[in-house]
């Protein structure tokens, strides 16, 4: 047998070795994510242990979501201004500063960066856990870690995401009032006016909240189980992070479109 | 740092995104017209043409805002639309109120406007407005201006 001919089945197994891997991590996160449900009893019973990880998750993200928040809006003021004035209609540059931001720029970039500031955190801390057998440690001693380490994390990303998402984008909108209104003169008036006819409370805000909690539940899912499904190394730790800001980042842009034409109406 | 202050600090971060999304409900969005529905009401209105009328649209008395269109239905009998109007309260209209569907500016949204007629009784809650003019369509506008040009041609 030649060696090309051995080649094919090679690129095959490798193949099939990636789906089934991909399939079994699928199941495995799954039944984290079952796990960490059934386990959260504790997290409300204890909710101490849930405000104390909202502290690391949401608190010490406060600052880099607040500066982005401000500079897109910066960029939109300009860039929406630029275009707008083409149509003679810069009037309008409240109304798309606030839909860009409330409806996709908002939960999605927040979604972004809560991936690489708190999820990767989350995945390096829990996975030294880990390696450094704490959580062998914690059942050794019949206390569970998924509901002691794990379920408060999970509950503090998950209600710390929306909020972020909420500060995010009223700092954005008070980035584009900045640039728009008082650097470049808008009308103000016209600029909040437009902006209140045109937001729509239910289509554009809440829409744009439910998808920034469905963002908190995958980010913070995908950072907790890479953590948890990581080789007990330096190395392994160190993959896992990397894997945590990868697939959260594609899954939130991923599921961004599908909820997107789901809510549009597209389908 | 202690744990007391751990949850000042997460109290912080929840209520700046409750004030966030306040924020977010009556600044950016139309929450503060939404509390007007409670004390309106309605007037129905039939027009053969709406154009690009929306649910929601303004309805302007003068260019102040009076109400908002609630609904828009076609009637299947009469082949014309059906605008439900929700009108705040505190305005009141005579019975020969001429209701026209205009456009803010050129491509701007489009809008009901109710120009007061002389009639000493005021319109009741359910009551239609008679007297309606259609959306000017631009097409057809255009559509007119051209046929009439070469009607003139030919003289």
């Amino acid at each position: 047998m030649n060696a090309a001919a051995k080649g094919i089945p090679d690129g095959l197994r490798v193949l099939g070795g990636w789906a089934i891997n991909s399939v079994r991590r699928l199941g495995l996160a799954s039944r984290f994510l079952w796990a960490t449900l059934i386990q959260s009893g504790t997290s409300f019973r204890r909710f101490k242990l849930v405000t104390r990880e909202m502290y690391f998750v949401g608190v010490y993200s406060l600052i880099i979501i607040i500066v982005s928040g401000l500079f897109v809006g910066f960029v939109l003021g300009l860039q929406g201004y630029n275009t707008l004035q083409k149509y003679a209609s810069e009037q309008a540059l409240g109304l798309l500063v606030a839909l860009s931001l409330v409806r996709e720029l908002g939960p999605v970039v927040t979604a972004l960066l809560f991936a690489g500031r708190a999820g990767t955190a989350l995945t390096a801390e829990i996975g030294l856990m880990k390696a450094t057998e704490q959580l062998s440690a914690m059942e050794m001693m019949a206390v569970d870690p998924i509901a002691r380490v794990v379920a408060p994390r999970f509950w503090a990303g998950v209600i710390s995401m929306p909020i972020l998402a909420a500060i995010f984008s009223i700092v954005g909108v008070f980035g584009g009032y900045f640039v728009g209104v008082v650097l470049i003169g808008v009308d103000e008036g016209a600029f909040w006016a437009q902006m209140q006819a045109g937001v729509d409370i239910f289509d554009d805000v809440l829409n744009g909240e439910i998808k920034s909690l469905v963002f908190g539940v995958t980010v913070t899912l995908i950072a907790l189980f890479e953590g948890y499904d990581c080789y007990p190394t330096a190395e392994g730790v160190s993959s896992a992070t990397t894997r945590t800001v990868v697939i959260s980042s594609l899954a939130v842009l991923a599921l961004d479109f599908v909820m997107t034409a789901f809510m549009v109406g597209g389908w | 740092m202690g744990s007391k202050a751990l949850d000042l600090w997460a109290g912080v971060f929840v209520l700046a995104g409750i004030v966030a999304l306040f924020m977010l409900a009556f600044k950016v969005g139309n929450l503060s017209s939404f509390s007007l529905s409670s004390n309106n009401y309605l007037l129905y209105a039939n027009f053969e043409n709406i154009g690009g009328l929306k649910v929601r649209a303004p309805i302007k008395s003068a260019g102040v805002v009076v109400g908002r269109v609630a609904d828009i239905r076609f009637d299947n009998k009469d082949y014309v639309a059906k605008v439900t109007l929700s009108i705040d309260k505190s305005y009141q209209f005579p019975k020969d109120t001429f209701a026209s569907i205009l456009t803010s500016g050129l491509l701007g949204e489009q809008y009901i406007g109710l120009d007061a007629g002389g009639d000493s009784e005021y319109l009741q809650p359910g009551d239609n407005i008679k007297k309606t003019q259609s959306a000017i369509v631009l097409e057809k506008l255009i559509g007119q201006f051209l046929f009439s040009k070469a009607e003139g041609g030919k003289k």
